[in-house]
């Protein structure tokens, strides 16, 4: 089968700082990718270049055939094919949780209000949040924000999800109820990457992960292969200190 | 005593005539902060948004228009396109001359506004499939107009005022209505004025409730100026 996704050679500079240093990878229909790896090591950048919300200086990214990267790619088209779930959840400030949730129906998809209305309610129920729909996002939690922004991506029927550190702005005991509903999207065939710090999420929920460090993957693979034997001395002394921090359950 | 009621009856008996002349001041406070409001957000927009060209150009407008005193541009506007054989009603001319004046000082207080809004907002719009002007329409804009209302109710409370310069090229204001009254009797001089400025006293309690009322209207949780942009954390 085709890949869904594939990701060339891409590079990516900030003034003398190369984030990316050539990175390359496949992502099938179905399967989530977790892409793990020390804090500036460019896999946010990685995120952001795939729907160019940043522009690669070289590489490629296609979406099944249609080129994300080609000058003359219909990118707005594109991009509402993809999912993009943010760390500081960015909700829109002055909408209801499901204003949020239809606006992209209703402006983008160009969907009528009722029907709008419909799909919106139906995203927010799958994330837990049917009750908060009138709710603004100050007087939503953390981790009802990001349900909720889960849900905002998911109403666009896209074809993958970007979650970009989606806990890391998260107090602990909110943490679980937003992987609960990401590895439950996993589980439904959703195909997600994911840049995260959760090694137990990882673990469980990954099709494979990939190891980043300084701009390039280091390794990547099955999560068992890597937790266990990873090729690489540097993949297993990164999972073993992670895993420390984070907790990684067998 | 009796002369000073005699004085007041007098300049009671004018009322109706300042009052229906006041509705100039009000007609001309309306068009200049909707030419104001539209320019004023265009430019913003354009400092904002626009490349660097474009800002400087945007700057030197506000720069123009926020230093030249407003009664000598209400005598370029009015007398200014006569030079070239095109004669505009002192209402267009005050209208033009204090509505883009007034833009200089809206773009500030906009300008300001949509700084405030957070970056990840727009990048949020954009990651849904917005171009960037439906997220500016969508997104920013409904935003930063919330967190302008104060900044806003300044400049609407000093063009309330400026509408009586319009006096000056000739406008059937309510300060040409008094001066007539003066002309006719300068010792009523001191109550024509006075009653002039309790109608403005009037106005602008008035006005300010009225911004009060939609501010409360439009009022969002986690959008005031006492935080602005939101109390989220940027990307570390």
């Amino acid at each position: 089968m085709d890949p869904l996704l594939r990701v060339e050679d891409i590079h990516k500079r900030y003034g003398t700082e190369e984030v990316l240093r050539g990175v390359s990878f496949q992502l099938d229909r179905g399967q989530t990718k977790v892409v793990i790896g020390p804090s500036g090591t460019g896999k946010s950048t990685l995120l952001r270049c795939i729907n160019r919300l940043t522009a690669p200086d070289r590489g490629q990214v296609w979406l099944e055939d249609v080129e994300v990267t080609a000058p003359r790619a219909k990118i707005n088209e594109i991009r509402s094919q993809i999912g993009f779930v943010f760390q500081d959840f960015n909700l829109f400030t002055h909408l209801t949780a499901l204003d949020n949730v239809r606006l992209g129906l209703v402006k983008v998809k160009r969907m009528g209000k009722r029907e709008a209305t419909t799909r919106a309610m139906e995203e927010l129920t799958r994330v837990g949040l049917k009750d908060k729909a009138g709710a603004y996002p100050a007087h939503l939690s953390g981790g009802q924000q990001q349900r909720v922004s889960i849900a905002r991506a998911l109403a666009m029927d896209p074809k993958l999800i970007l979650f970009d550190e989606p806990t890391s702005a998260l107090d602990p005991e909110l943490i679980g109820e937003v992987l609960n509903v990401m590895a439950q999207l996993a589980e439904d065939g959703m195909t997600m990457i994911v840049v995260t710090h959760e090694m137990g999420f990882a673990r469980s929920v990954a099709d494979e992960i990939v190891f980043m460090e300084h701009g390039v993957i280091v390794e990547q693979g099955p999560p068992e292969k890597l937790f266990r034997s990873p090729e690489v001395a540097r993949t297993g002394e990164f999972l073993r200190k992670i895993s420390e921090l984070y907790g990684a359950e067998e | 005593m009796e002369a000073v009621i005699a004085n007041v009856v007098e300049v009671t008996r004018h009322l109706p005539m300042l009052l229906r002349s006041s509705l100039i001041n009000i007609q001309l406070l309306l068009a200049l902060l909707v030419v104001g409001f539209l320019v004023g957000t265009v430019v913003a927009l354009l400092q904002v948004y626009g490349g660097r060209f474009v800002g400087v150009v945007a700057f030197v407008y506000e720069w123009v228009f926020r230093s030249i005193p407003a009664l000598v541009l209400l005598f370029l506007f009015y007398y200014g396109p006569a030079q070239f054989g095109l004669y505009i009603s002192s209402f267009l001319a005050a209208t033009l001359a204090l509505g883009f004046r007034s833009s200089a000082y809206q773009s500030q207080v906009f300008r300001g506004a949509i700084q405030s809004v957070p970056p990840g907002q727009m990048l949020a719009a954009r990651s849904l499939g917005m171009g960037r002007g439906r997220a500016v329409i969508s997104i920013v804009l409904p935003q930063a107009f919330r967190l302008a209302i104060p900044g806003w109710s300044n400049e609407f409370a000093s063009v309330v005022k400026d509408t009586t310069l319009a006096y000056a090229v000739g406008l059937n204001e309510i300060m040409r209505s008094a001066r007539i009254i003066v002309d006719r009797r300068y010792d009523l001089a001191m109550l024509a004025l006075l009653v002039v400025a309790l109608i403005f006293l009037v106005f602008t309690y008035a006005g300010n409730g009225l911004l009060g009322v939609v501010e409360r209207r439009v009022r969002v949780p986690g959008l005031t100026t006492a935080e602005p942009g939101g109390t989220r954390r940027e990307h570390g």
